[in-house]
């Protein structure tokens, strides 16, 4: 384990290389969930202020 | 054939038929993603003049060729929708270029952080390198431009022409390893001639690949979602969606 973790020397390099990667990605996929669950409780809202008559599709 | 795109080029048809595709999608993606950094960083055996510094190769190289592979995709999209007008398209490249800068910025950083310990330094001007550092601008450019025209079409339109007049950077990225002469070593994969990689190596690279593939798809499918949400607000497939939820 220890060994693994060394990574021969270059624990530093391989470490933060795989931590800036794993950070990119994360956070490029919570981006859109949260902005989802935004709009669509925006839009819900606005829906029950205005009043659904509105028939444009 | 026709049919397909005909429909495809229908938001609300789009939207739930990506809405039966992502799950598919997002754990193949996850599957694969842990199968292979697992195989990369504890089975694969070390280099034998790099040692385990190599192994920054297995996010590296999939970063670097998604760079690439989502900037042909938006170029594509791009093309379609200045064609066309097709929505779908203008959407899709939209969401293509945070993507694709993302990916950009990755092999970017991951090829300093290997550079630094095996040529001695973060950073040198080579055509690579450079090539590279111009698409991550080309990227920021696209969103920044859009940021900047209100009118969805209209920023659709001028992002389009900018990502067509780029795509002649891809070619140079690609080939610029073999026509100039730089520190960047060479392709080791090759249509043309066997690998230079041993298997044991090469086989977590390909899963990467894939799941770096997949990965994109599934969060540009996540991004495309939201933006046909916003822009059919006013519609009422989306306000039924909305007060469901």
């Amino acid at each position: 384990m220890k060994d693994f973790l060394y990574m021969d020397g270059y624990a530093f390099f391989v470490w933060s290389a795989y931590a800036v990667v794993v950070v990119v990605m994360t956070a490029n996929l919570i981006y859109p969930l949260r902005r989802r669950r935004r709009l669509l409780r925006e839009i819900s809202q606005q829906a029950s202020q205005n009043g659904i008559d509105d028939t444009e599709t | 054939m026709w049919t397909f795109f005909h429909k495809l080029s229908s938001p609300r048809y789009f939207y739930n038929l990506s809405g039966r595709w992502l799950p598919w999608l997002a754990w193949s993606a996850a599957a694969l993603l842990l199968i292979g950094t697992y195989w990369g960083l504890v089975v694969a055996p070390p280099d034998y003049q790099q040692g385990d510094s190599y192994r920054i190769m297995y996010i590296h190289v999939p970063s670097a060729w998604m760079s690439l592979f989502v900037y042909m995709v938006m170029a594509c999209a791009a093309f379609i929708g200045l064609v066309w007008k097709m929505k779908l398209a203008e959407v899709i490249a939209a969401d293509c270029a945070p993507l694709g800068a993302s990916f950009t910025a990755m092999a970017l950083i991951t090829g300093m952080l290997w550079g630094k310990p095996m040529w001695g330094t973060y950073w040198v001007w080579d055509a690579r390198l450079t090539s590279e550092l111009i698409l991550l601008f080309l990227y920021l450019g696209m969103i920044g431009l859009r940021g900047a025209i209100e009118n969805p079409r209209t920023a659709a339109r001028a992002c389009g022409v900018l990502t067509l007049v780029g795509v002649v950077n891809i070619p140079i990225i690609h080939y610029s390893v073999i026509w100039w002469s730089t520190l960047h070593q060479g392709p080791i994969i090759s249509r043309f001639a066997k690998p230079s990689v041993d298997p044991s190596m090469l086989w977590p690279l390909f899963i990467m690949v894939i799941a770096f593939m997949l990965y994109f798809a599934a969060v540009l499918l996540l991004r495309a979602r939201c933006q046909i949400l916003a822009r059919e607000r006013g519609s009422a497939w989306v306000r039924d969606l909305a007060a469901r939820t």
